[in-house]
């Protein structure tokens, strides 16, 4: 048994915050790992993951540097995915639910004819997963019956991968066919929110304003100094989104994206339902708001009720 | 080149009402005398299909919508045809449970039985959050697929589909030709109510009726076997603090900042 792991690369050629996570999960399972890197990127990637995490488990990495993977089209990677995990030697296959996670693995599931388990926050063993349902208000514990096991991973439900070095690794250069796969879908271009900031998902501060911030530029104003101070993401609710506070790819919540920072601080922010099953796993939770009846407190660890325009700079000065 | 007439397939799932807190009864989630209502996601599918039409004279040939489910799925199949589905089918699998894997071999077989060329669907359901069905029937049929759409456009005399979908940090763009299989998000569209006269006039229009055991060559059998489910902890009493020095070194004793 073995488990096969795809890592996303950064346009950097680094390892993707999210892919940390999805390595240490593959590590959990306590069986070798084949890691497995696609596109223009992988070659500098692998060499960042030898020299910058230690993955103990890791026995070999496989990667192909065609740039026809690039941006992860399914159409494109899940053939060559699809035929690796035809070894028997993998009884798992690990990636992140990223959007390119979530994108692939139905698809790759489905032309193997497996059903996946999606978006896991636990392992218990190799068989035995938890996931979350209902937007997080159900737990699940899920046995796979499948002598495969195909799993994407919550990447702020797992620790990032240790840093560290990884040697005496076997590296293999695979070729595929995916530059003659010519699929009725092409990429375009990508639109990536500009931001100085850690990647909201796997941040490990999280600051999001609701709509008593009133307007974007109150919105900027009394969370980016916050924000900067702590080295903190900045997130927002769907009512803050809607107002056009903020980018939507900055939603926390059932709809937008689920984080669970070790610190969270909402600003202004009323607790709908919606939005705390987006970050009720965060260690702690500061809630930040004038109504003292406002359901955050209720999910929150500490509380404090009182003019934000006042309390968000003094705190900003004395942290 | 010109493009035959669209043939749109909207799969819609019946779940508990977004506005609902789920409880555990049994070990099984209480659903006796709770609200369902149509996936959100799907409403939303619905509605691009629908405006779709309404938009592009002349593209739209049919507009079909399918539920697989309990009987009484065929009450979000009204909403749909209320909403402007033309024609729609029921698979009845009464009480028993399918996963996604399942439902996207149903849907293929509806896909190839409706000529349909265009799916569009949600994301995910917000029952079980799996957020495969619209993956997995694309790879089914090897159509291309473009999920997480917030815009879908139609370009060159309607020979290609542009759909911006959304992605981690931002967006990115595709153009596809068809076939092709859409999935809903958030940001695509508000969907339309329905008013009560349109919800008389849907009484006309038909539902198909059909039963698991009309897809008898599909194994449904479940690959993964829930073992328990439960309500997860309820979170420690908090405190209440009086200023932000209080704050401050509360935030210290939790050692969430040094």
């Amino acid at each position: 048994a073995s488990t096969l792991a795809f890592i996303e690369t950064t346009k950097e050629g680094t390892v993707s915050p999210s892919s940390l996570s999805a390595l240490s999960a593959a590590e959990k399972l306590g069986q070798p790992v084949t890691a497995l890197l696609l596109g223009n990127e992988a070659k500098k990637a692998v060499d960042y993951l030898k020299s910058n995490l230690k993955c103990s488990n890791l026995e070999k990495i496989i990667l192909s540097s065609d740039e026809s993977f690039d941006n992860y089209l399914p159409e494109i990677v899940s053939p060559t995915v699809v035929d690796l995990l035809k070894n028997d030697k993998f009884s798992h296959f690990v990636i992140s639910s990223s959007s390119v996670g979530k994108n692939v693995l139905p698809r790759i599931s489905a032309l193997l004819d497996y059903q996946p388990i999606c978006d896991i926050t636990e392992i218990k063993d190799p068989n035995t997963f938890v996931r979350p349902i209902y937007a997080g208000n159900i737990i699940s514990t899920i046995e796979c019956t499948q002598d495969k096991k195909l799993i994407s991973v919550r990447a702020s439900a797992f620790d990032k991968i240790p840093q560290g070095t990884t040697e005496n690794v076997e590296v293999e250069e695979i070729t595929t066919n995916a530059s003659e796969l010519k699929p009725q879908i092409e990429w375009v271009s990508a639109n990536i929110v500009k931001s100085d900031r850690p990647d909201l998902g796997t941040a490990s501060r999280v600051i999001a304003g609701g709509r008593a911030l009133k307007d974007k530029e109150t919105f900027e104003n009394l969370l980016n100094p916050l924000a900067s101070k702590l080295n903190a993401a900045i997130g927002a609710t769907r009512a803050a989104v809607d107002t056009g506070f903020c980018d939507n790819s900055l939603q926390v919540g059932q709809t937008g994206k689920v984080v669970a920072p070790e610190l969270y601080i909402a600003v202004g922010v009323s607790g709908a339902i919606q939005h705390l099953a987006g970050m009720k796993n965060s260690k702690v939770i500061v809630a930040i708001n004038n109504d003292p009846d406002a359901p955050i407190f209720k999910a929150s660890d500490i509380g404090i009720v009182g003019d934000l325009y006042e309390i968000i700079p003094e705190l900003t000065e004395k942290l | 080149m010109s493009m035959s007439k669209l043939r749109i397939l909207v799969p819609v799932k019946r779940v508990i009402d977004y506005q609902i807190r789920p409880r555990v009864l049994n070990n099984a989630i209480d659903s006796k005398t709770i609200k369902f209502s149509i996936n959100p996601f799907d409403d939303i599918a619905v509605e691009e299909a629908v405006r779709i039409r309404e938009k592009n004279k002349d593209l739209v040939e049919l507009i079909h919508s399918v539920s697989i489910g309990p009987t009484k799925a065929q009450d979000v199949l009204r909403t749909c045809l209320a909403k402007g589905v033309d024609t729609s089918t029921l698979v009845d699998s009464g009480e028993q449970q399918l996963e996604p894997l399942s439902v996207a071999k149903i849907l293929k077989e509806i896909v190839m039985k409706n000529n349909s060329n265009l799916v569009i669907l949600g994301k995910q359901a917000i029952d079980d959050d799996s957020n495969n069905t619209g993956q997995m029937l694309a790879g089914l049929l090897s159509w291309p697929q473009a999920t997480n759409a917030a815009k879908i456009e139609f370009l060159e005399d309607n020979t290609k589909v542009k759909i911006v979908r959304e992605i981690d940090g931002g967006e990115e763009t595709l153009i596809s030709s068809l076939p092709l299989v859409i999935t809903t998000d958030l940001r695509l569209n508000t969907p339309r109510y329905v008013s009560l006269q349109n919800m008389m006039k849907a009484k006309k229009k038909p539902i198909e009726k059909l039963k698991l055991s009309d897809f008898n060559n599909i194994d449904t059998t479940q690959r993964l076997k829930t073992i328990s489910i439960e309500e997860p902890k309820p979170r420690e009493n908090g405190i209440m603090v009086n200023s932000v020095d209080e704050l401050v070194t509360s935030l210290k004793n939790a050692k969430a900042i040094e």
